[in-house]
């Protein structure tokens, strides 16, 4: 019944990053548009020209409320997409932006989010090179969508790629989980709570070349950074693509008190929240201690740790150890996140 | 059914009251917990205070999220002694 | 590099000793708690892991979710598709708890009816329910809106409130669809199958104490559980929900049952009384009076649900929309009845895993993110088996 009608109507849960996410992929658009690049699923396609090796990379942006404590869509739209070439260890050569306004969107709003996106441009040391504007009517789009493309060039040298993953590689988170999404929730569903939360959303361009350089891997075999679906999914589709069983330690995950306050009260897991300033890099043992100290040398990466390791199990399976000591397989969330009171 | 998180009360007036959480602070209704006063630890659930919890009793479990934080700190300091030390000898 | 607290290795190496002992006796035992966010807590914290072999820990119908009927869901659906085929904006807007978002009925779930055009809302308190219908009456805004009123003991009290909110601000335009279920008459219709007998012959409740839920008993007190112990002489252990409260509860309840002393213990004092929340009690028996109630894959239970008492009548959604339940039959195969009986374990249903998955749940165990079939396949009951280079543990 519920398969039958999830194959006939979008949800909105399979906008969450999880599962359903994969599985509308799967069954609708990979199926059509598939190609080797395509189909490696990383956060932006790299293809080799004459050039050098080109990222490219896209994303819509559709957060509601459009401003909130700690950023707005706009500054959102420079840090996803230049987060998403950094990850793949491009250098950000420039952002399209493409801005869809809702008939009545007021202008100084307007102005204030695009003053958002030059502020964050600015502080990411690139530019928005081209971009377009549609109006749709009233009720539609929610006041303002955005898209970004962005584009970016990886040195001849930098390989970093999950296959590249071995047993023995240690996950280095470069701070506190959980703040992002669960900012963004209260703002939205519960807009008369006085929060201190902050969303994170920051470009993590210039924290991620004070680890890697110019060029070459610094030990850094793989990165991602962990939006929609969490650290939980990105943990395990790690797993999942390099086929070793990934190990989290509970104890060694950041996460604010008053972060963990707020989850609590609405029934949500931190891992499973969306973060719009974090990265995971998958790194050589060897090399983990000189990597966590260029993370804790910026701003961005000061509460940067070893949360976690790749060990020899071929099974794919992503386990955490929890605070008393047990164990538990961790899996991708299925799509929308619901405060739960249960 | 049962998410229910401790808080302190920070207002309350006419059965509505305002508790903190670390920080944040949301709006809760007291009309189950007539006795509760300001300053005192609260049972949360669905928008409700549902009861007053002993201050002392409170205050260890957070005493002993305190602790855990602590001890993610300490763990970190070793950690990033550890590795001077790791990076010292290689 | 992990760091398992000092407390929690104490439990475990006392729950390790009682076992000892009980093996030693040529004994093991099984404990059933009987509340969804233990369940859940209990698979997320990885406990099951840590137990000895001879203790089980086995979940009952805690789950107020998973054990809402089908045709009660089916109602809410209904009453939801109502905003979408209703004419001059008099349509209902549905009010519900997240956790109710994907259960499905007959017709589908929520998330469903929401995609389809449905006004369904997720509301963090049923006082949030009061306000909207509040502004809109204000407004002059013609359709009603329905909270969809769902949970145990712990939550009922809200919806009590929520009831005599409305009434105090003379809301024409407000009701709850009233699906709580009481713990009591399903522990009773639980233990009323635990005779010697049935389990002579496997088909009764198999259980050696229980682990009861912190925060029903916040409301109801911890007294009200005592003639369980003395009826059936067994421990049970009033814990709360953190993982070393429930690692406790269950060290506590296994020490109990090698020392062969059965208590009760309330190892939640901070919040549970002995006698609970009076003013909670009073407003639950004020808006509310007990009903038998329908209880997915257990059927109906006497006295375990709670319907809106007349002079209330007029935010009885029920009463108010003429609704009338129409259970189903539950799919061929599923064999949730008897998992949240503790006489079968997820594995060992036939759909599990196959056919029955979170996506794509057939039974009410998997339906809800509490659901024991649900935290079994989120939490990989079974895959932790292959030990890891280290060996299993902290």
């Amino acid at each position: 019944m519920i398969t039958s009608e999830r194959e006939k109507r979008v949800v909105l849960a399979h906008g969450g990053g999880g599962q359903l996410t994969d599985e509308l992929l799967a069954g609708t658009v990979f199926p059509r548009l598939g190609n080797e690049t395509l189909n490696e699923l990383l956060d932006s396609g790299i293809v080799d020209t004459s050039a050098g090796r080109l990222a490219l990379t896209i994303d819509g942006y559709v957060v509601q409320p459009l401003q909130f404590p700690g950023g707005d869509i706009g500054r959102l739209a420079v840090s996803g997409t230049v987060n998403d070439l950094a990850v793949c260890g491009a250098e950000a050569k420039g952002l399209a932006l493409a801005l869809i306004m809702e008939e009545g969107l007021e202008r100084v709003l307007l102005a204030e989010i695009m003053e958002s996106v030059r502020a964050t441009a600015d502080e990411a040391g690139v530019k928005v090179i081209t971009g377009d504007t549609k109006v749709v009517g009233r009720g539609q789009a929610d006041g303002l969508y955005i898209t970004t493309a962005g584009i970016g060039v990886v040195p001849a040298d930098r390989r970093m790629h999950p296959d590249q993953v071995k047993p023995g590689d240690v996950l280095i988170l470069n701070g506190p989980i959980a703040d992002h999404g669960l900012t963004v929730m209260l703002a939205r569903e519960m807009p008369e709570v006085k929060s201190v939360l902050r969303s994170d959303v920051a470009p993590l361009n210039s924290l991620i070349v004070g680890v890697l350089g110019k060029g070459g891997d610094a030990g850094v075999v793989f990165m991602r950074d962990p939006t929609r679906g969490g650290l939980a999914g990105l943990a395990a589709d790690l797993a999942k693509r390099t086929g070793y069983r990934v190990v989290l330690e509970e104890d060694a995950i950041p996460v604010r008190p008053e972060t963990r306050h707020a989850a609590e009260m609405l029934g949500l897991d931190p891992l499973e929240v969306a973060n719009e300033g974090k990265v995971v890099m998958v790194v050589r043992a060897a090399q983990a201690g000189a990597v966590l100290a260029a993370l804790r040398r910026h701003p961005l990466g000061a509460d940067a740790r070893v949360i976690g390791r790749v060990e020899e199990a071929r099974d794919g399976i992503c386990e955490i150890r929890t605070i008393i000591g047990g164990r538990r397989v961790l899996q991708k969330p299925y799509g929308e996140q619901l405060p739960r009171i249960c | 059914m049962c998410l229910a998180v401790p808080a302190k009360l920070l207002t309350c007036v006419n059965g509505e009251g305002v508790v903190d959480l670390h920080g944040s602070q949301i709006q809760v209704s007291t009309v189950l917990v007539p006795e509760a006063g300001i300053g005192d630890w609260v049972l949360v659930h669905a928008g409700f205070a549902i009861q007053r919890l002993d201050e002392d009793e409170a205050a260890e479990t957070f005493a002993l999220l305190a602790d855990m934080e602590r001890a993610q700190a300490e763990t970190h300091h070793e950690d990033a002694k550890a590795r001077k030390e790791t990076r010292g000898a290689g | 590099m992990a760091t398992v607290r000092a407390d929690a290795r104490m439990w475990v190496d006392r729950l390790a000793a009682a076992a000892e002992t009980l093996a030693r006796a040529g004994r093991s035992v099984s404990f059933m708690e009987v509340c969804g966010t233990h369940t859940v807590n209990a698979f997320r914290s990885g406990l099951h892991g840590l137990m000895p072999a001879n203790v089980r820990l086995l979940s009952g119908p805690g789950c107020p979710v998973c054990v809402t009927s089908q045709g009660d869901i089916d109602l809410l659906i209904e009453l939801g598709m109502r905003s979408v085929n209703a004419q001059n904006g008099r349509g209902i807007v549905l009010c519900t708890y997240g956790d109710m978002m994907r259960v499905t009925g007959a017709a589908g779930s929520l998330e469903l009816a929401r995609s389809r055009g449905a006004d369904v809302r997720v509301v963090y308190s049923a006082l949030d329910a009061v306000k909207l219908a509040a502004v809109k009456q204000d407004q002059g805004g013609r359709g009603d809106v329905v909270f969809a009123a769902v949970g145990f003991e712990t939550t009922a009290p809200a919806t009590a409130c929520a009831v005599l909110e409305a009434q105090r601000r003379g809301l024409t335009n407000f009701a709850v669809l009233a699906s709580h279920k009481l713990i009591m008459p399903a522990l009773r219709a639980l233990l009323g199958t635990f005779t010697t007998e049935a389990r002579r012959h496997g088909t009764g409740l198999n259980v050696d104490g229980f682990l009861l839920p912190g925060h029903v008993s916040v409301i109801l007190g911890a007294d009200v559980f005592a003639p369980i112990v003395q009826d059936y002489a067994f421990p049970c252990v009033i814990a709360g929900f953190e993982p070393v409260q429930i690692l406790s509860g269950l060290t506590r309840l296994t020490e109990m049952a090698a020392e062969s002393k059965p208590q009760l213990e309330n190892m939640y004092p901070q919040a549970v009384t002995a006698r609970g929340n009076r003013v909670a009690q009073t407003v639950m028996e004020q808006v509310f009076e007990p009903i038998d109630a329908c209880w997915r894959a257990l059927g109906v239970l006497k006295g375990s649900g709670l319907g809106v008492r007349a002079q209330y009548q007029a935010y009885d959604a029920a009463a108010k929309y003429g609704l009338v339940a129409v259970e189903g039959k539950e799919p061929p195969g599923c064999r949730c009845g008897e998992v949240i009986t503790g006489r079968c374990t997820p594995g060992e249903c036939p759909l599990f895993g196959r056919v029955c998955t979170p996506i794509d749940p057939i039974g009410p165990c998997m339906v809800s993110s509490e659901g024991v079939c649900a935290a079994w396949f989120k939490y990989g009951g079974q895959k932790l088996e292959v030990v890891s280079p280290k060996g299993g543990g902290a």
